[in-house]
């Protein structure tokens, strides 16, 4: 089979709320706000038909209860889909979203598809990580992990032993700058144009969930500096340098390339190449530097081609750890992050993947001579995923990139 | 039990356009409980409208519900506590003054109907500017004139203005009066009550951008102008309506023509005002208090019968029918489709099978015409009925019930014959309806799996079922037999075994002492035209011919039999009918009904006796007095409630006579022939 280019079309997420009784998605269904993602991408492409989508691919950690069933089938039928939508869901924990477009990216490259509709949802309030999870004992007494494995917190502490250079203050100060560039970001009006308000239930009454619940834009090293260090005494990760726990979808709508050129469809970027890779659980934080390295390989590009980086924040310290491994700049890389990270957005585990992506469409917009964008993330269970995605909103602005030497995926 | 109390919970959202007010009605239930309008509500709502004045740069108004409700209209268990004029007319205003404010607002509301919207429930909505509604809204209504009262919080008055007055008439007159018929979504939004029809999925986010629409400019909305030309021969039409369903005896319909009426003539604060004295007239009124008791019976009693013995039932998995006649063939269609179970259907001869099979076949092929059932469904549901001659199919039936001949010995025998083959807990069940189930099993081996399931005819219809326990009786049988009225969508109540059971007891009363009346030189028609007066659906000479006068006959006897000639006597002119083979006392249809000379030439009347139509309805009503009197000191049922749900959903008495206890009652009747009343708390 013949590989075909794919291209993203557009994207969208929720608000992330805060899990919890006082998130504000704490009476709303998780297979709703997929819904809702759904909706919103038919309705801001109405090239796009309702009709003409023929897979959604949905990427959740928990597949349970209102995530349960095979979410991408459910999420189609209740979002007015046709019913000739095929329907898919997939599980790699945080990298769960990703993996939805990933995948489906695939399947379109392949022929199978030409357009699908694919992202990731995570209701943490509804879904606490892997609370109903039934580990396997020999995991522990076969001593395959320790047990820090588990808990995403610990294999943060991990980190931080491992790399004693990686100090409590350097963690905090750059979860404090993740959490001013995100605040720059709002204020110029960046993030709110990611996010489509969707109307929610409370019990004092119905309100409008537009804009972030996690963000702290008035973080101070000061704040920082004692906060409890729930995962060991004496311990380095805090609340304040890590992500939360968070609900929230997003979800983007992918097309063939030459289906969007046949519907008219200006794309806003194409995917160039994506890969996966396994590091030791208790130390999962580190699952971005060999997928990345990974995927440059199969790119044919190297970190001086990428002119954007998301990562995603799970924790400051796995943060540092990669930017160190590739040379980038610290305590702040300017093409990395550049409108804030997880740490101040939140990480409703699936849906960061495609928030990654979606960053890196509007970062594209705003820098049309920008050729290549990276998104990577860290997976509990020791791995990481990167894509690399090309700008395609150039203005027919020349970029100063080199052609990747290799095709995106092998065939 | 805490109150539920109604809330309006004002929210704020910085939208695109500027800041708009978000109003939720909600009772912190689910949509069990729907949310209702009290005093407690509308102070509530009045405190949300002051909290959004104060508020500044307001540019909008959203009002909505909780999940899958809108609002369900006044909390009528006040109902029962107002006896004044004045406190009726205070409700009314109390309303207007509260929602006006609405109404008052300086800058666009829309009310968002995400779910059922009843009475003040729509009422509430008509004083936004602009109505959404969910394609996934199922009720949508006016029921106030099925409950004795009128939309008086501005419905009267403002839905005429909105939708003129051939659809007024329709939500506020024609569609309470059928069955209290509800409207949809899309029906609201094609006729006009609605300005928007959205998709359930985003129908809030869909409705706030329609708002934000509105408010930017960018959202019109057109409405056809308002035709009242042809007011006059749509009033009388509906009022037209109104009499053939109440017959006069019901107030409220009337009185909301009139206001309906007045609203393309008067003001609105004149309409509103209207509204308020009819509110005062109403809610104190006999039929209102009747209506709420019935409703109440309908929505709870019915729904949790009286007397159902707290164990197990059986499980059904094949059902078995002995008889292929009419009624058979209903029960084996109304099984079949509940069920989704095999069902046999045995008879003595191939062709009364084949002909029951040819209904069933027929019937659902009227459901599929209808788009009430799919064809792929309707052909499954044909190859679960099997029709036989022969019992040995009856082998692994769970329930049989029996439809043949009305007579003793034939159900004892085909009971016998069942006996023979099925398992000793299969349930025996019989559609008699005035035979003894004691008696019917008294032959058997296992008589405790014998009891009376009466249906009402047209089966498919009329939602009652009499359950009946034998002496032998035991409690598994009456409560699988209660668990198998509940799949069959039907209320059961139960009722001792006695002669004619309960309903039968009641209509036969009523007809011996109607044709006793023109033994004694009665008209027809004038007894008919007398008893209708009351309200009821269906005169009883009417009924006559509808049940057939040899059913009538030989419920007549079996009552004459066990209570004796004083209070059951054998009718001799219906005799010489039967016997003539008359179907009925009227031939054509109304208005040209008219009297079969043939029942004329044979009736042989002993009197000339002159009536009044009140003397007619006052034997008929004494003496149903003191029949429902001794009907309670047998135990033929254990509450008078259940005497009135019955009638009402058996014999489908109106709600405003509160089934027959609550009309004796307050109209006289139990205290001037019994001194007491039925009504007990």
């Amino acid at each position: 089979m013949k590989a075909r280019e794919v291209v993203l079309v557009d994207g969208i997420r929720t608000a992330f709320g805060r899990a919890g009784e006082k998130g504000f998605f704490w009476h709303t269904r998780a297979d709703d706000m997929v819904v809702k993602i759904i909706r919103e991408l038919l309705r801001r492409n109405p090239q796009v038909t309702a009709d003409m989508v023929e897979e959604n691919f949905w990427g959740a950690t928990t597949q349970e209860k209102d995530q349960g069933l095979t979410l991408g089938r459910t999420s189609a039928i209740l979002a007015g889909l046709s019913e000739k939508c095929a329907g898919a869901s997939v599980d790699r924990m945080c990298a769960s979203g990703m993996t939805a477009v990933n995948s489906a990216a695939s399947e379109i490259a392949l022929g199978a598809f030409d357009i699908a509709i694919a992202g990731g949802v995570e209701h943490m309030g509804h879904h606490p990580m892997a609370a109903t999870a039934d580990p396997n004992p020999r995991f522990l007494v076969d001593r395959l992990v320790s047990e820090d494995a588990l808990v995403m917190g610990k294999t943060a502490e991990n980190l931080h032993d491992m790399f004693p250079e990686i100090t409590k203050e350097m963690a905090d100060e750059y979860a404090m700058r993740s959490q001013q560039k995100m605040a720059k970001a709002y204020e110029d009006g960046k993030i709110a144009k990611m996010i489509v308000p969707m109307t929610v239930y409370t019990p004092e009454g119905w309100v409008v969930a537009d804009h972030d619940q996690q963000p702290r834009p008035d973080t101070t090293m000061e704040g920082l500096k004692d906060l409890k260090t729930p995962f060991r005494a004496m311990g380095k990760v805090t609340a304040g340098n890590a992500s939360g726990l968070n609900d929230g979808a997003c979800g983007v709508l992918l097309v063939a390339a030459d289906k969007a050129k046949e519907l008219g469809i200006q794309p806003k970027m194409r995917m160039v190449a994506y890969t996966y890779a396994g590091v030791r659980p208790e130390v999962m934080g580190l699952g971005p530097i060999p997928a990345t390295h990974k995927v440059f390989k199969i790119a044919g590009l190297s970190m001086a081609d990428v002119d954007l980086i998301e990562i995603n924040e799970a924790f400051a310290v796995q943060c540092i750890a990669f930017m160190k491994e590739f040379d980038l700049k610290l305590p702040d890389e300017p093409r990395l992050n550049p409108w804030g990270g997880a740490i101040a957005i939140g990480h409703p585990l699936a849906s960061s993947g495609p928030r990654l992506m979606v960053h890196l469409m509007h970062e594209f917009a705003e820098n049309p001579t920008a050729k290549y964008g990276l998104a990577t993330m860290c997976v509990g269970l020791g791995q990481g995923g990167s894509v690399i995605w090309e700008n395609l909103q150039t203005d027919g602005k020349e970029t100063t990139k080199k052609k990747p030497a290799t095709k995106g995926k092998k065939k | 039990m805490a109150k539920i109390v109604t809330q309006f919970y004002p929210r704020f959202y910085e939208a695109r356009v500027g800041k708009i007010a978000l109003v939720t009605m909600d009772n912190g239930e689910d949509y069990k409980k729907p949310t209702t309008f009290d005093e407690e509500a509308l102070n509530s709502l009045n405190k949300a409208l002051d909290v959004i004045q104060k508020q500044p740069d307001v540019k909008g108004l959203l009002l909505t519900g909780k999940h899958y409700i809108f609002a369900a209209g006044a909390d009528l268990t006040q109902v029962p506590f107002i006896n004044t004029f004045e406190q009726g007319k205070a409700i009314g205003q109390f309303g207007h003054a509260t929602f006006k404010r609405i109404m008052d607002l300086p800058y666009p509301t829309v009310a968002a109907i995400n779910g059922a919207a009843l009475g003040g429930g729509l009422e509430i909505s008509l004083y936004c500017d602009y109505r959404t509604v969910s394609k996934g809204v199922t009720a949508i209504a006016f029921p106030e004139c099925f409950l004795g009262i009128i939309p008086g919080w501005g419905g009267c008055t403002l839905a005429p203005r909105l939708l003129g007055p051939e659809k007024a008439l329709e939500l506020i007159i024609f569609n309470p009066l059928s069955q209290n018929r509800m409207i949809k979504g899309i029906q609201a939004y094609e006729m006009g009550l609605a300005d928007r029809l959205f998709d359930t999925a985003e129908f809030l986010d869909d409705s706030i951008r329609f708002l934000e629409g509105i408010i930017d400019g960018s959202e019109k909305v057109e409405r056809p102008p308002i035709d009242s030309s042809n007011l006059k021969p749509m009033l009388q039409q509906a009022r037209g309506f109104v009499d053939s369903k109440v017959h006069g005896a019901a107030v409220a319909p009337y009185r909301a023509l009139e206001l309906i009426e007045g609203a393309f003539t008067w003001d609105i604060d004149q309409g509103f005002t209207e509204e308020d004295k009819a509110l005062g007239d109403l809610i104190k009124s006999r039929q209102c208090k009747a209506s709420i008791y019935s409703f109440d019976l309908v929505q709870r009693r019915a729904k949790r019968p009286a007397g159902v013995p707290k164990v197990e039932p059986l499980k059904v998995s094949k059902i078995g029918i002995i008889g292929a006649g009419l009624m058979a063939s209903q029960l084996a269609l109304l099984f079949l489709r509940r069920y989704e179970m095999p069902v046999v259907m045995k008879d003595i001869k191939q062709e009364f099978v084949d002909k029951g099979l040819e209904y069933i076949q027929a019937e659902l092929a009227r459901l599929v015409e209808k788009g009430r059932l799919p064809e792929a469904k309707a052909r499954y549901l044909f190859a679960l009925v099997k029709g036989t001659l022969d019992w040995a199919d009856f082998t692994d039936c769970d329930f049989v019930i029996e439809a043949v001949f009305e007579q003793m010995e034939i159900k004892q025998q085909v009971f016998a014959e069942a006996e023979a083959v099925v398992a000793s807990n299969c349930i025996l069940a019989t559609n008699t309806s005035s035979l003894s189930i004691s008696e019917m099993s008294s032959k058997l081996r296992h008589p405790e799996r014998v009891v009376g399931l009466h249906f009402f005819n047209p089966v498919a219809i009329l939602p009652l079922v009499e359950i009946i326990p034998g002496g032998k009786t035991n409690d598994v049988t009456l409560a699988s037999t209660f668990a198998v009225a509940k799949q069959l969508r039907k209320t059961g109540i139960l009722v001792k075994d006695s002669a004619g059971f309960l309903v039968n007891r009641i209509l036969t009363k009523m007809l011996v002492d109607c044709l006793d009346m023109v033994d004694e030189g009665a008209d027809f028609q004038l007894v008919d035209e007398a008893l209708l007066s009351l309200g009821l659906p269906m005169a009883p000479f009417e009924l006559l011919g509808f049940v057939g006068p040899a059913v009538a006959a030989h419920v007549q006897e079996i009552l004459n039999r066990a209570f004796g000639p004083q209070r059951f006597p054998v009718n001799d002119n219906l005799k010489r009918m039967v016997e003539a083979q008359i179907p009925g006392i009227y031939l054509g249809e109304p208005p040209n009904r008219k009297l079969d000379s043939k029942v004329k030439n044979l009736w042989q009347q002993r009197g000339e006796k002159d009536f009044r139509k009140e003397e007619i309805v006052e034997r008929v009503l004494t003496n149903l007095t003191r029949e429902v009197d001794l009907i309670m000191q047998e135990g033929v049922v254990a509450d008078t409630r259940d005497v009135d749900l019955a009638m009402i959903m058996g014999a489908g008495w109106p709600f405003f006579m509160g089934g027959i206890t609550m009309y004796l009652d307050m109209a006289g009747y139990t205290p001037k022939v019994l001194q007491k009343v039925f009504f007990t708390f």
